[in-house]
């Protein structure tokens, strides 16, 4: 199961949070701390995952921004490699070419987008097209 | 900044955004956090306007200022305004807002109930989508209790989007409200092969967390997952099944075997590294699971083996990794597949990363043999030198101490080679493990009786080093190596060569500055060597040293007298005064070696840790009774003392005699085997009787150090662990060389039968150097087996562990909204019990009434053979009987009004909706026909067949002549004069029920069918066909489901009059109304929906939604019952049914 999902930059600012598992909130900017310190203290020649505590980090890069996802042991840790790589993808599709800003300003989409993908903890849903339909309408209908 | 105030209050129309408050803390950098407390301020002040685009813009910045971890709990009550906010761009963000800080403790999280209902039944799809997202992450558990219902209909819903979403949020749902998983899983079940892709895979998602974690209850739908499997072509899918098949493979060995083909071709086939990771693991745990006996099983574990060879020599960093934890997976069950890749694991440990070096040193752990332990443990401890991170090393450590300790030192052939390694380990700085290595130490040291000479010489030149040793590493925790090796010098001091020497560098100042347990140590040790120097003085006739012994002891001892920690200070002085008095008597020149040693006579053994757990309690002796008259609350106090002591006085009444004649010993080993046996206390020591006397000098009874001669026993300096191993190779291929020639020699004898054995040695042709005798770890005579495998009872997922197959009761339906009206006349009674009483009060009759009926269904069941299934059943019976009869006494109230004293209701008789339908020589059938809950024109019947015959019942058939109106389900493809075949046999004297769907049109009126039951009764003599004729009777009732209906519903249905009204009088009852009441529900599915006095109000629905109502009023011996139903002719008929049973009251 996925415990948490994070986007944080190589400052350490977070840029997107999502925890599946209740965390209280000092203890949130304490693990993401944490978390991040763990990705950053490590080289390209080394595997993207880290065992901390009970719990396994899967993390990529992508410039300077990392997305950290925490899972438990029961969790297929390429899977969520894959998985990563994926939502920029579908990230990059919307946004056409993401950015790091894009990110910050579009805060709520980017959630609408990831709870599509992920729900209790779970990847649920993977294709792209069926991740982005009902963003796309209800674009439409705040446009209209 | 009072020019920017009044700029704020202009702009208030144009209040920051989200993104201007991105762009203002990055331009704030130097007070970022000042500059967000002034956003605080002014969300405040938005959140306290009326607009709801203010309070959504508001709020939308809280959202970002939570993540960057500011408490914004004190907003929940406006964070709801905003869920609750017409329009749907400001609806989205008050659900974000939720989503992201609601959890189980938010108290506002109830108001929050209506809201979410509303936009569930919203005409717009995109409302209902975002509060489905919005529930999966605050969902609770009365929030999961009331809309169950509403997201299962919505699982039903036309569009694939609401469907898929809903599914999905019925996990959580499950998870915080278990109840609903019985009632809601058929209609997940349908999604699985839903047409919708997007659905498709959110029921498999489902069904796998949930099979996940109770496997056991899933295992019949393993066909469909395994039909998926082999269509689906999505990969995330398929990694989601497969998981599942891994968890259902230990229950059902026969998948497994089914499972490994198509994993196989998987396997070769897919390029997608997730898909091949999870392959090979799920391949792994079946074959784990698993017996041995499969023809190809090792094929499949070689090609597994293969893969993830391929998987760890890839440059690929991630997949290396995940080579080696899979690999770790495969050493459990087949090691000697691993270990043919010794050379690809041992050359990650040099690998760049740390993360694949730490999954390397796992499976060295396994990858040992006593060959190759010491070849490994050299790379190792080369790696130890090499490391850089503390961190590392010190994993390091625990590997080489895990490795070496492994499976009581099963490995280590050497155990001198042991000591040295662990005695080089200490010299590693800013470790913190020196507990462990103490640990270690000790172990050897107590359990290796061979080695304790060579270890205390050792252990000697460690505390010889101390003040270099704790010097250097004064903070960390090397030191505690100290502590053993103290303990090990003085425990065994017997084997000491220069015990002066160590007794001066144990009473150096330095040893003040150790940490105080371990001065304790040197301490109490200190006078263990003194007492073994003493002795041998004395024996030796030198008065003179012992006397130095004796002046060193009183010189030195003061500093520890003086110390800060208690233990030290007490130990010390007390010492000190006992070598005092040991001066005294000196100086008069009397012999007290003895003496003094016998207080530390007996050996120390180890004792196993759960030892002390399984000492039997012995006959006749109740730990709970008080043995004398309860103690008044103030003597309690004097008796610690004297169980403190209760030890020492053990180990002191044997005192350690050192010339004692054989005779002599010999009786009192007797006498002391005698005393152990009926010793409670006495934890029986290892089948070696010899050793409690092995440290007795001048007795035979020592044993025998066989060490080879080759081995020098002092190492000079500090030992290197490398000359050991040299030597044990040179000691090893002597060995084989002398092995090899008896060999020779019994060929030759043998005239050489067998030629070219194979030149290397196994595992078990290298004998140890000593003759080790490992001393186990004590346990307690008729050790109690152990309780083992508690499982976790707060695990949130135990409480799904439901059986999904039983049929679905009319109890554990999910509760329908229902709407309270104010105005409603209430009972005069039910005015104090509190408003959520009212609601679950109709459940709680039904439970009753299903509680009983389930009863009997057991009953009927009793001899059947499918034990587990029963067993598990009769748990959850227990558990709804435990509840139904903490209920009970509510409803009586509420219903009621108690008298104190009153006489008791009297007792439900027993029920039995099962009908008799027919019996014969062999078998007897009853009946029971329930409405199906989710077709409107299905009926299940279920016949309970029981054999009282001596034959074996099979191939049984039932086939039943249709009518225009009624008819049998049957299987896809048979005609209708074609039989339904029963699904089991029937043993003698066992019964069984089996369940069969019929297909009604019209349900106005009861109907009769005529069947007959053909089966082949098999015993002794022979096989004989036989067949027995029945009558399959529909009642109306048999249509109706329990359904429940508030008063207010009641009353409007009532007044609507679209219904069609009769009535029914029968007199001579004499049965209590409640009693009555419970009838008619039970046997006719109707529920009480408002009983006042001798007069209640009944309803139940049919499952074409035929609503009927009854007025059940009694009299003095009569009761008279209205009715009123949509349908007039089914009315008539299910008031004679009613008729029928009240006659029987």
């Amino acid at each position: 199961m996925i415990k948490f999902f994070l986007m944080v930059n190589k400052q350490g600012q977070t840029r997107l949070s999502k925890y599946y598992e209740h965390v209280e909130i000092h203890k949130r900017t304490l693990l993401e701390t944490e978390v991040i310190k763990s990705c950053l203290s490590r080289s390209s020649d080394q595997c993207s995952f880290i065992e901390y505590k009970d719990f396994k980090l899967i993390y990529r890069q992508y410039a300077a921004l990392f997305i950290v996802v925490g899972v438990n042991d029961t969790e297929n840790e390429m899977a969520i490699y894959e998985f990563i790589h994926n939502f920029v993808e579908v990230l990059n599709e919307y946004f056409s070419r993401v950015s790091e800003l894009d990110i910050m300003f579009n805060l709520d989409k980017v959630h609408m987008i990831l709870d599509e993908m992920v729900l209790n903890g779970c990847i649920v849903e993977t294709n792209r097209a069926r991740i982005l339909t009902p963003l796309l309408i209800i674009d439409k209908l705040s446009e209209s | 900044m009072a020019l920017r105030m009044v700029k704020g209050s202009i702009d208030r129309m144009f209040d920051k955004n989200l993104q201007d408050l991105v762009r203002g803390i990055r331009n704030h950098k130097e007070d970022e956090a000042k500059y967000i407390s002034q956003c605080i301020d002014e969300i405040k002040q938005e959140l306290k306007q009326d607009s709801i685009a203010v309070k959504a813009n508001a709020v939308c910045k809280l959202t970002y200022l939570q993540m960057l971890g500011y408490d914004i709990s004190w907003a929940a009550f406006n964070i709801i305004e905003v869920m609750s906010a017409s329009k749907f761009t400001f609806k989205r963000i008050g659900y974000l807002a939720a989503s992201q800080c609601f959890h189980e403790g938010t108290d506002v999280i109830m108001l929050t109930t209506n809201q979410i209902r509303k936009d569930l039944s919203s005409p717009s799809q995109h409302d209902t989508g975002v509060a489905l997202t919005g529930l999966s992450c605050f969902v609770t558990p009365d929030l999961a209790r009331d809309l169950a219902n509403d997201i299962m209909t919505l699982m039903s819903h036309t569009k694939p989007y609401i469907r898929k979403k809903a599914v999905l949020i019925m996990y959580k749902v499950f998870l915080k409200h278990p109840e609903s998983l019985r009632p809601a899983f058929p209609r997940l079940k349908e999604k699985l092969e839903d047409p919708d892709p997007g659905v498709q895979s959110a029921a498999v998602n489902v069904i796998c967390e949930l099979a996940r974690r109770n496997p056991k209850n899933y295992l019949s739908l393993a066909p469909l997952f395994f039909k998926l499997m082999t269509s689906s072509t999505n990969n995330w899918v398929l990694i989601k099944i497969i998981k599942l098949f891994g968890a259902l493979t230990p229950l059902e060995p026969r998948l497994g075997k089914k499972l490994i083909e198509p994993l196989t071709n998987l396997i070769h086939s897919t390029s997608a590294m997730s898909l091949l990771y999870e392959c090979v693991n799920t391949v792994i745990a079946v074959l784990i699971s698993l017996s041995s006996g499969m023809p190809n099983h090792s094929a499949s574990i070689q090609l597994c083996v293969q893969k993830l060879r391929i998987l760890i020599e890839d440059s690929d960093q991630n997949l290396k990794y995940l080579g080696l934890l899979a690999m770790s997976k495969i050493l459990k069950t087949h090691p000697k597949s691993v270990q043919s890749h010794k050379d690809l694991i041992l050359q990650c440990l040099d690998d760049k990363d740390e993360s694949i070096r730490l999954r390397a040193l796992d499976l060295l752990y396994g990858m040992v043999s006593k060959k190759s332990l010491m070849e490994i443990v050299k790379k190792l401890m080369a790696h130890v030198d090499k490391a850089e991170g503390t961190t590392y090393r010190d994993e390091l450590l625990t590997k080489i101490i895990d490795i070496c300790s492994q499976s009581n030192y099963q490995h280590i052939t050497n155990f001198e080679w042991y000591i040295s390694i662990l005695v080089e380990l200490t010299r590693l700085e800013g470790t913190r493990h020196g507990h462990l290595i103490a640990a270690q130490m000790l172990d050897v040291a107590i359990r290796v009786k061979a080695i304790r000479k060579f270890a205390v010489a050792q252990m000697s030149v460690l505390l010889d080093s101390a003040p270099l040793v704790a010097s250097s590493t004064q903070r960390n925790g090397i030191c505690e190596v100290l502590y053993a090796a103290a303990w090990i010098c003085g425990e065994f001091s017997e084997h000491l060569q220069e015990p002066q020497r160590t007794l001066e560098a144990m009473l150096r100042p330095k040893v003040t500055t150790l940490p105080g347990h371990i001065q304790a140590v040197y301490v109490q040790n200190v006078l263990k060597l003194y007492a073994s120097i003493l002795q041998q003085e004395e024996q030796a006739g030198q008065p003179e040293a012992a006397q130095q012994a004796t002046q060193l002891l009183l010189e030195r001892l003061p500093q520890f007298v003086q110390s800060a920690d208690l233990e030290v200070q007490e130990r010390a002085s007390c010492i000190l005064q006992l070598v005092k008095h040991v001066q005294k008597l000196q100086a008069k020149a009397v012999p007290v070696a003895e003496e003094l040693s016998a207080l530390f006579a007996g050996e120390l053994n180890p004792v196993a840790p759960k030892a002390q757990k399984k000492v039997p309690v012995p006959e006749g002796l109740d730990l709970d009774a008080w043995i004398n008259e309860p103690p008044s609350d103030s003597d309690s106090e004097d008796e610690r003392p004297k169980a403190m002591f209760h030890e020492e006085e053990q180990r002191h009444a044997k005192p350690r005699q050192a010339e004692v004649d054989e005779e002599e010993l010999a009786r009192r080993r007797e006498a002391r085997r005698q005393e152990q046996a009926s010793n409670p206390f006495y934890i029986k020591s290892s089948p070696s009787p010899h050793k409690r006397y092995q440290d007795a000098p001048g007795v035979e009874h020592i044993p025998v150090v066989q060490i080879d001669l080759s081995v020098p026993l002092k190492v000079p300096g500090l030992p290197l662990s490398e000359q050991y191993v040299k030597l044990e190779e040179e000691r090893r291929h002597r060995q084989k060389l002398e092995k090899d020639k008896r060999k020779k020699r019994k060929k030759e004898k043998r005239g050489r039968r067998r030629h070219g054995s194979l030149p290397t040695e196994s595992d078990e042709d290298i004998a140890p150097a000593q003759q080790v005798d490992i001393v186990t770890e004590e346990m307690p005579e008729n050790a109690l087996p152990s309780d083992e495998d508690d499982k976790d009872p707060n695990d949130p997922y135990r409480a799904l562990d439901i059986d999904l197959d039983k049929p679905l009761a009319d109890s554990e339906k999910l509760p329908v909204l229902k709407h309270r009206n104010a105005q409603a006349p209430k009972p005069p009674e039910k005015e104090d019990v509190p408003v959520v009483e009212k609601k679950s009060k109709k459940p709680k009759k039904k439970e009753k009434t299903h509680k009983e009926r389930s009863r009997k269904r057991e009953e009927g069941r009793k001899k059947s053979t499918q034990k587990k299934k029963k067993h598990k059943k009769e748990k959850e019976e227990r558990g709804k009987d435990k509840k139904s009869k903490k209920r009970r006494p509510e409803r009586e109230e509420a219903t009621e009004p108690v008298q104190n004293g009153a006489p008791q209701e009297e007792p439900l008789p027993p029920m039995s909706s099962y009908c008799p339908l027919a019996e014969n020589a062999y078998v007897k059938m009853t009946y029971d026909v329930q409405g199906s809950l989710q077709e409107d024109s299905q009926v299940t019947v279920s016949v309970i067949l029981e054999n009282h015959s001596r034959s074996l019942l099979k191939n049984m058939e039932l086939s039943v002549l249709d009518s225009l109106n009624t008819k049998m389900a049957r299987p896809e493809g048979s005609s209708v004069h074609d039989g339904v075949p029963v699904p089991f046999q029937l043993p003698p004297g066992v019964s069984n029920e089996a369940q069969f769907v019929f297909s009604v049109q019209s349900i106005v009126m009861a109907q009769k069918l005529k069947g007959t039951l053909s089966f082949i009764a098999k015993d002794e003599d022979g096989a004989t066909q036989e067949k027995l004729d029945f009558k399959l009777h529909f009642s109306c009732s048999s249509y109706l489901l329990t359904t429940p209906c508030c008063s207010d519903a009641f009353a409007k249905l009532l007044e609507s009059g679209d219904l069609s009204v009769s009535s029914i009088k029968v007199d001579g009852i004499s049965m209590s109304f409640q009693n009555l009441l419970a009838r008619i529900c039970f046997h006719h599915h109707f529920s009480v929906v408002e009983r006042v006095d001798s007069c209640a109000s009944m309803y139940s629905r049919s499952i074409q939604g035929h609503h009927v109502c009854l007025l059940v009023k009694k009299g003095e011996s009569s009761v008279s019952v209205d009715g009123k139903c949509s349908d007039a002719t089914m009315l008539g008929n299910l008031l004679e049914e009613v008729k029928g049973t009240l006659a029987q009251c």
